[in-house]
């Protein structure tokens, strides 16, 4: 698998002395969709500018498809396409119009066939004669999206691209990013919403105080990280864990109705068949079972919660 | 070079200018007029003649100049501070253009429109006086050359303000005294000893005296020193672009 992106050791320091990007490395494949999840202020925005041109890298180096983003700046840029995070479209311009715009700002011939299908696409072409301020939240950043493919980059940035979009256009937005991914687009995205990740990225990075702590294929992730629990629902509530059953991982839910276990999965032994015997043995009787495996967002509070406890010690 | 880039900066620039197209026309014939009428005929009844010429179009070519000057920094100043302001500026910075490219883009519509009004004034200004241009080509050389500085310098005061008031600032401080201080509606022959030695420290004296060498032939410096005068001015202005671009003061974080 070729690579398209290759960060090397980036840093930023900003202005005030704030070191927002403390050695960055990351190699992204092309044609992949990776995730980069993170906390407020992890450096998630500050790492997309420093690759599209916005934001000085302090040190290190860039290279998309090859060329450095510094020495290079025209051949890499001109394979970038960037929707930011922050909604801010020309209030007076026509939606077709600013997305011309944006293809010219590139150096591309005008071509009103791709304009119309990036529009349809987007389900915009109804309002390509609106002027962007008469438009929407949720409109304006497809507006955003619309510009940043105006000039057919390879590889697209996407800065929270559904922060505050719908789940209906949220979906629909999945389907634009699966639809580009086909094409042979490779794309990052940054968001808040770890559902996202996992129903889109074909890998997750992790982002927390200007580190990149993990970047992983999102299923191996998910098992190697993954924990899963167990559910045994009882047909008599329970008030009381009982001691026979203390040297387990147990707790009451559903008001006593069931017993819930949690297990690692890589474990060698994940020890249900021994619970359940002395599930048997203490007088409890199940009348289902349920098994749940935690979701990105429970390893990523686990992974960012951890890291912090590191930096206090 | 992206000439596609410049060509689409400059097309928006313009696009914006074409939307006002009535304001950008009334607006300056309006106050031309008003100058001719406070000027030209209340003042001048009493001046009667500046250096053998009638005092309405003596003032013709310091009230295009004016004009020229404070259009073309307040465009270019806005042109480039109003990306700044509503965030848009993200787009120029990540696209295949260089600096260069986008100071053409932006500076070269702002001049256009500036020379746009400039002409807009010349043709009011027959209206009302009869103006002879003694060297044509070189009135347009020296129109060109204001227009296209000052459209620099107000591309240079719109990367540095951080806000709207500092975007008037400078225009409002500097540009303006300097301008009616410097000749527009008057011989600086006609100011006392002290104040004429004053005068020479403006730079806007060289090119209005200039300016009016072109129509009438007469000047209160020699053309040469107005020559000099804007190819400094614009050199400077150029070198300072320059500089904005090696080092992204106030563009890039
Ligand atoms: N222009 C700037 N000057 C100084 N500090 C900055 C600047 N931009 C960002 N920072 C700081 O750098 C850090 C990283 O910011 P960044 O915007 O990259 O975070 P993020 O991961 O995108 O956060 P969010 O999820 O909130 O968008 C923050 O602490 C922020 O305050
Ligand atoms: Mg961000």
């Amino acid at each position: 698998m070729t690579t398209i992106v290759e960060i090397d050791d980036l840093k930023k320091v900003y202005d005030g002395g704030f070191e927002a990007l403390k050695g960055v490395s990351l190699d992204i494949r092309e044609g992949e969709i990776l995730a980069l999840l993170g906390p407020n202020g992890a450096g998630k925005t500050t790492l997309i500018s420093t690759v599209c041109g916005i934001t000085n890298a302090t040190s290190g180096s860039v290279r998309v498809g090859g060329h450095d983003i510094v020495t290079d700046f025209r051949a890499a840029r001109a394979m970038i396409g960037l929707v930011p995070q922050e909604i801010s479209l020309e209030p007076f311009e026509t939606v077709i119009r600013a997305v011309r715009y944006s293809r010219g700002l590139f150096g591309c011939k005008r071509d009103d066939a791709h304009i119309e299908k990036v529009l349809r696409d987007l389900s915009l072409w109804d309002k390509r004669n609106a002027k962007t301020m008469e438009l929407s939240g949720g409109m304006k950043r497809r507006v955003l999206i619309a510009k940043a493919l105006s000039h057919q980059p390879r590889v697209l940035f996407l800065d929270e691209p559904t922060a505050g979009v719908d789940v209906e256009l949220r979906r629909d937005m999945w389907k634009v990013v699966a639809e580009l991914k086909a094409s042979g687009v490779t794309i990052i995205l940054t968001t808040h919403y770890i559902e996202e990740a996992e129903a889109i990225a074909d890998r997750v990075g992790v982002i927390a105080k200007g580190e990149l702590l993990l970047i992983e294929e999102k299923t191996a992730l998910m098992a190697r990280m993954g924990r899963k629990t167990l559910d045994i629902e009882l047909t008599d509530p329970v008030e009381t864990i009982p001691a026979s059953l203390s040297g387990y991982e147990l707790e009451i839910v559903q008001d006593g109705a069931a017993l819930r276990y949690s297990y690692d999965t890589n474990a060698d032994r994940t020890g249900i068949t021994k619970l359940l015997s002395d599930l048997s043995g203490a007088g409890l009787q199940m009348s289902d079972l349920q098994t749940r495996q935690s979701s990105l967002e429970e390893i990523f509070v686990d992974l960012v919660a951890d890291n912090g406890k590191e930096e206090a010690a | 070079m992206n000439l596609r880039a410049v060509g689409a900066i400059y097309k928006v620039e313009m696009a914006r200018f074409f939307r006002t197209l009535a304001q950008s026309f009334i607006s300056p014939v309006i106050s031309t007029s008003l100058y001719f009428v406070v000027f030209g005929t209340a003042i001048g009844s009493r001046i009667d003649q500046v250096e053998g010429i009638s005092y309405g179009a003596f003032i013709v070519p310091g009230l295009i100049m004016l004009t020229v000057m404070t259009q073309g920094i307040s465009n270019a100043s806005f042109g480039i501070y109003f990306p700044k302001f509503i965030g848009t500026f993200y787009e120029l910075l990540s696209a295949p253009i260089n600096f260069l490219e986008i100071v053409v883009g932006f500076a070269g519509a702002a001049a256009t429109k500036a020379l746009f009004i400039g002409l807009v004034i010349l043709a009011t200004s027959a209206f009302f006086v009869d103006l002879t241009i003694l060297h044509p080509m070189a009135m347009l050389a020296f129109l060109v050359l204001t227009c296209i500085s000052f459209s620099l310098f107000g591309f240079i005061i719109g990367i540095w303000a951080r806000n709207f008031e500092q975007l008037q600032l400078i225009p409002l401080l500097v540009v303006t005294p300097l301008v009616f201080l410097g000749g527009s509606f008057y011989s600086i022959s006609m100011l006392p000893p002290f104040w004429q030695g004053v005068s020479f420290f403006n730079p806007v004296v060289y090119l209005i005296s200039g300016f009016r060498w072109a129509f009438f032939g007469t000047s209160d410096v020699p053309i040469g020193l107005s020559l000099l005068a804007i190819a400094g001015f614009t050199t400077l202005c150029l070198a300072i672009v320059w500089w904005i671009f090696r080092t992204g003061w106030r563009i890039r974080t």
